[in-house]
This record gives C-alpha cells, sequence and structure tokens, in this order.
C-alpha cells in the first residue's frame, strides 16, 4: 500500500480523509501545520504527502519547499477547498504533482493518490481551466520568454480542454484514438511547463492581483 | 444614537452640528458646510479670511466648537447635503458674499488692518481656495477616486484633466495678483530685490519649522483614515457572513434529516462565499443579475442545485466576456441542457466548461448519466434537444449532442459574440 502523509490544518478534514483512505492507502502521519508537517514528512518519509495548501505557518508551498531538497522523492498532490487560481498555481509551481478540489470522492482521492506516485500529474477540472487561463492568448510583444516553456502545444491545449470537461484519461484517450499512456505524457508536460515557465506570470490574474 | 452626544441647544437649527469626521481641527467647517450644503474647503477659506479680519473668525470657530454639538457624519444629514449638491456652487457663492459682507462690517466698525493687508489677503485666499477646491459636479467623483477623502491635493489635479488645470492655475493667478497687490500698495514692489529675499527667507524657515510637524499631521490622517476603512470592512464582512454563512447553517440544521438538501445548501453557500472571498472579476450588473458569462454560469449551477436536490453542477470557466444576446443564448441552451442531464441522465454530477477565445464562445454540458441512442425515439430527450439547436440557430450559434447509451452526453454549444466596444 501507499504510504501517505496527510497535511491540513482542519482536524476534522483529516479525520473525514483518514476514514475514506483507511484501508486504500498506508497513512504513516499527519500533521496540521507547516512546521510539524516538515517534521514529520522527514521522520516518515511517505510516498505521497496530501497537502493542503493553505496552512498556518506559510501554506503548503513552504512544506514542498522545505522538504524537497532533503527528500526528492516524496511525491506532493495539493488537496484544497481554494479557487484563488494564484494559490493553486503556487503549489503546483513549487513541485505538487497535481490538485484535487476536497469535495473528490473517496475513490478518486485513491486513485489520484495512485497516479501521483506512480509519477503522473493529477489534474481537476478546475486546474486544468487555471492552466488554460494562464497559457491563454498570445505573448506579449517584446517578452523575453522562452517559446519551449511558455507556449504548450495544440495537442496539450486539447487535452487540457477535455480535462476541464471532465473527461478521465481513459475517456480522453479514447476519443483521441492514443494510448492513456500519451495522454499522461501530454499532462506530465503540461506540468512541468507550468512549473517552469514564467507565462503564468503574464496572466489576467497574475496582473489582476499584481503579483508582478 | 449615542447617549454621549450633547442635547442640541435650544434655538440651534437641526442639523447642525459638529462634524468629526470629516474636520480638520473640530470639524465646525465641515459640519456648517454640510448644513448649508456647501464644500468644506469654501467655509474654511472664510473663516481663515474673516481671521484676517481682527481675528473675527477665530473667535467665531472658538464660539461655535463651544456650542455646537459633536456629531459623527453619515447619519441621514448626509443624504439631505447630497441632495443639495447641486446647488453647491450658487451656495458656494451665497458664502463668499456673507464673508465679504462681514469683512466690510468689520473694516468699517474697527479699521485695525489697513486696506492694504485685509484685501490682498481676502484675494490671495480666493486663490488658495479655487486651487485647492475640489468642487464641481462630475469632476468631484473623478476627484474622489484619485484622492480619498483628503482635502486639496494639487499634484493629483494634474492627474484629473483640464479642469483642475484650469482652476490650480486661475487660483495660482489670484494668489499672485494678491501678492503683488499686497507689496505694490506698501511700495515695496520698488525695494522688491531686498524684501524678495526676506519673505524667501521667511517663507523657508517657515517650511523648515513647521514641515515636520506637518508631515507627521498628514501621516497620522492617514493612519486614522486606512484605521477607518479597515474597520469599516471588517463590519462588511460581518454583515456578510451574517446574511449568508451564519442563514444556511441554521438552515442546513433544520434539513438535517434530509441528507441532498442539506447538501445542496452547503454547495450553493460555498459557490457563493467562494465567489465572494476570490473572485472579484465577475462584475453584477444593476439589478444583481450577473453581467458576464462566468458570473452567468456560476447563477445557472446555484439555481439548477437549488431545484434538483440530487445533482451536483461543476463549472469551469476560462476567459470571460460581458453578456450580449448570443451569450445570453448560450447561457439559455446550456442552462436546458443541465436540467436535462438532471432530469433524466441519472448522473450525480454535471460538468458544464466554458472557453472564450478571441470573439467566439464555447460551452460543454457533461454527464455520465445512462446516456441514449439519439436515432432511438426518445421525444422527451429529443424535443429537448432540438429545442437547444434552434435556440442557438437563432442567435447564429451551433449547437450539437453527443450521446450513446451508457456513455453519457455531452452538448456542445458555440457562439460567436459581437466585436467587444472598445474602452
Amino acid at each position: 500500500m501507499t504510504r501517505v502523509f496527510l497535511v491540513d490544518d482542519h482536524r476534522l478534514f483529516l479525520s473525514g480523509v483518514r476514514a475514506e483512505l483507511a484501508g486504500r492507502v498506508d497513512i504513516v502521519g499527519e500533521a496540521v501545520d507547516v512546521e510539524s508537517a516538515v517534521e514529520g514528512i522527514r521522520a516518515t518519509s511517505p510516498e505521497v504527502v496530501l497537502l493542503d495548501v493553505h496552512l498556518p505557518g506559510g501554506g503548503g508551498r513552504a512544506v514542498i519547499e522545505s522538504v524537497r531538497p532533503t527528500h526528492p522523492d516524496v511525491v506532493f498532490l495539493a488537496l484544497s477547498v481554494s479557487d484563488a487560481a494564484e494559490d493553486v498555481i503556487a503549489v503546483i509551481r513549487a513541485g505538487a504533482r497535481g490538485y484535487v478540489t476536497k469535495t473528490i470522492g473517496a475513490d478518486d482521492l485513491a486513485d489520484a493518490v495512485e497516479r501521483v506516485r506512480e509519477g503522473d500529474a493529477v489534474f481537476s477540472p478546475r486546474l486544468a481551466g487555471f492552466v488554460l487561463d494562464a497559457f491563454a492568448g498570445d505573448l506579449p510583444a517584446g517578452a523575453a520568454l522562452d517559446p519551449e516553456l511558455d507556449q504548450i502545444t495544440p495537442r496539450e491545449r486539447e487535452v487540457l480542454r477535455l480535462l476541464a470537461r471532465g473527461y478521465t484519461y481513459k475517456e480522453i484517450a479514447r476519443r483521441l484514438e492514443v494510448s492513456i499512456k500519451t495522454v499522461e505524457t501530454h499532462v506530465s508536460s503540461v506540468l512541468r511547463k507550468l512549473q517552469l515557465s514564467s507565462r503564468h506570470e503574464l496572466t489576467r490574474w497574475a496582473t489582476d492581483r499584481r503579483l508582478i | 444614537m449615542s447617549a454621549a452626544r450633547r442635547p442640541p441647544i435650544a434655538g440651534l437649527p437641526a442639523g447642525l452640528a459638529r462634524d468629526r469626521d470629516d474636520g480638520l481641527v473640530a470639524g465646525v467647517c465641515a459640519g456648517i458646510a454640510r448644513w448649508i450644503g456647501v464644500d468644506p474647503l469654501v467655509v474654511r477659506v472664510a473663516t481663515v479670511i474673516l481671521s484676517l479680519a481682527n481675528g473675527v473668525g477665530v473667535v467665531a470657530y472658538v464660539v461655535a466648537w463651544l456650542l455646537l454639538p459633536a456629531e459623527l457624519s453619515g447619519d441621514g444629514a448626509g443624504a439631505e447635503a447630497e441632495g443639495s449638491r447641486e446647488r453647491a456652487g450658487e451656495l458656494a457663492l451665497g458664502v463668499g458674499c456673507i464673508t465679504f459682507g462681514m469683512l466690510l462690517l468689520v473694516r468699517w466698525s474697527a479699521p485695525f488692518f489697513p486696506d492694504t493687508l485685509v484685501w490682498p489677503a481676502a484675494i490671495a485666499g480666493l486663490g488658495i481656495g479655487l486651487a485647492l477646491a475640489r468642487a464641481g459636479d462630475g469632476e468631484r467623483t473623478r476627484w474622489r477616486a484619485l484622492t480619498g477623502r483628503l482635502p486639496g491635493n494639487p499634484a493629483a489635479a494634474l492627474r484629473a484633466g483640464w479642469v483642475p488645470w484650469l482652476r490650480v492655475l486661475a487660483g495660482a493667478g489670484l494668489l499672485v495678483v494678491g501678492l503683488g497687490t499686497f507689496l505694490a500698495s506698501n511700495g515695496a514692489l520698488a525695494s522688491l530685490g531686498v524684501i524678495g529675499v526676506s519673505v524667501l527667507a521667511t517663507v523657508l524657515g517657515g517650511a523648515l519649522l513647521l514641515g515636520p510637524w506637518i508631515a507627521r499631521l498628514a501621516g497620522q490622517l492617514g493612519r486614522e483614515r486606512r484605521e477607518r476603512i479597515r474597520s469599516e470592512e471588517r463590519a462588511d464582512m460581518a454583515a456578510h457572513l451574517h446574511d449568508s454563512v451564519l442563514q444556511t447553517l441554521a438552515l442546513i440544521q433544520r434539513h438535517a434529516d434530509s441528507p441532498q438538501e442539506a447538501r445542496s445548501l452547503a454547495r450553493r453557500q460555498e459557490r457563493e462565499l467562494r465567489a465572494w472571498l476570490y473572485d472579484d472579476r465577475r462584475p453584477a450588473g444593476e439589478d444583481g443579475a450577473p453581467a458576464t458569462l462566468a458570473g452567468a454560469l456560476d447563477r445557472l449551477a446555484d439555481e439548477v442545485e437549488a431545484d434538483h436536490h440530487a445533482i451536483e453542477v461543476d463549472v469551469v470557466v476560462v476567459g470571460d466576456c460581458p453578456l450580449d444576446p448570443g451569450v445570453e443564448a448560450l447561457v439559455k441552451a446550456a442552462r436546458e441542457a443541465v436540467v436535462n442531464a438532471a432530469k433524466h441522465s441519472g448522473s450525480p454530477e454535471v460538468s458544464v466548461y466554458a472557453e472564450v477565445t478571441g470573439d467566439r464562445v464555447e460551452a460543454f454540458v457533461r454527464d455520465r448519466g445512462k446516456g441514449f441512442e439519439p436515432a432511438a425515439v426518445d421525444e422527451d430527450r429529443h424535443g429537448i434537444s432540438r429545442s437547444i439547436v434552434s435556440r442557438m440557430a437563432r442567435h447564429g450559434g451551433r449547437a450539437a449532442v453527443h450521446s450513446a447509451p451508457g456513455e453519457g452526453t455531452e452538448v456542445s454549444l458555440t457562439v460567436t459574440s459581437a466585436p467587444e466596444p472598445a474602452g
């Protein structure tokens, strides 16, 4: 069973997730703030960390940034009620392999944990929407950006749109007549671009909120 | 009303009180200005001019301070003043005339100060008033946006278009004329060289002495204003939480025996609170109805969830655009599709995805329910898909329904929106 560590500042939610995932994954520990999360993850070396985006002491992003240098193999999956694009994107850019909303069902959550453990990226429809927003429109003239990283291919855009429309990887594969592995490759590639590109800083929501 | 307020003194006109919120010293001028219905600056300048005439203004100010009850602005009287704002120009003129008259009277009865001081000072005061005044009707709103409640800030005036420019120039002109008259009448213009240097030295000295104090005062005013804004925001938030979240929690407790209903209430509240917290980019129209595609789709999800408790509507929107007839038709068609899915698909979830690219708007409504065979006779579903298709066709859009038994249903809608008006 996958060894999972839970981080969420709402104990009620923690116990709910623990009950839901019991028997499907091995929950090795849990924490309610950044400090105890970093300590706990270092002590237990889990395979996957389910990480709340908003945490006292710096947010999920701070946990990832502290743990990654010492434990690069730990995989993070962001779990949040937050709908603020910049919060979610910040955690993904810090290194999370995916983002699911807290209303996700138990089966889907267990499935998502399994997928990120295997190295795939997990995009909820909402995250797909955020990413499409981030890569929307033409590059501003004169912006010194890397075309390799700052643009997504038409195929990747197609996959993202289907994800945003609520399609599963399997359904996307069937619809585009490719293998599931190909779909996963596209999604991972989009994730990599999102983490490395500076494109997201030019999006409407970023400029609106004066992040740049 | 607070008990700490002094009872109105008999014989004092109703509504006449000090306005501590807007005031600079004790709010006397602001209070009088509000009572008359003019800009506080008019009364302030009048007071200063009268102060030059043997200090009448200062005495009058102190007397008024003692007599007038203190009152915070914004209760009732504010609306009154708002109504008389159209006449603010005439009223300001009236205040000017009264000041002028009193000036003449003082000059007559107690000629302590020579004409050569009073008149130039009056002209210069008028100039300062003109340059700093923020009155003027359309301009006023612009000013508000620029400076908040800070009284006259010439630097901001320079950004507000040519009218304030003109006024600042005219005011500066009057100021120069006033000073010039003063110097000329003293026969000092001839020896301007010497006097100029001494005046300059005096001004510089004054600035050095008073500068830090003024800066501190301005900082304190800014802090107070920020504090006030913060407490207003806090009150807003408390009101919002009370109206929405607490009410919903009460409703959920009452519907504890009906999980579907409780769940739908919770989801609805969640969406609303989330929109309130994170989404300031979905402006509402005049009557509170959404003004953009994203807002309209959120509202759609709310309404369908309220009517069909067994369904969850998940909305994802990329980009946004204002509602025009074509986009509205798309939202209505999407609504029919969602309702259709709620009624017939048997799926607990419907995804709505909309994307705005350039002038094209696309929407997809998808469920993972039992689906149907498009060719098979199912009058109900067929009728609905036909009505969706024809609705879209009427607005130059397209609609297509994809479904197969066991595969769920997807309705795709496309419309080419009218180009957005510039600006």
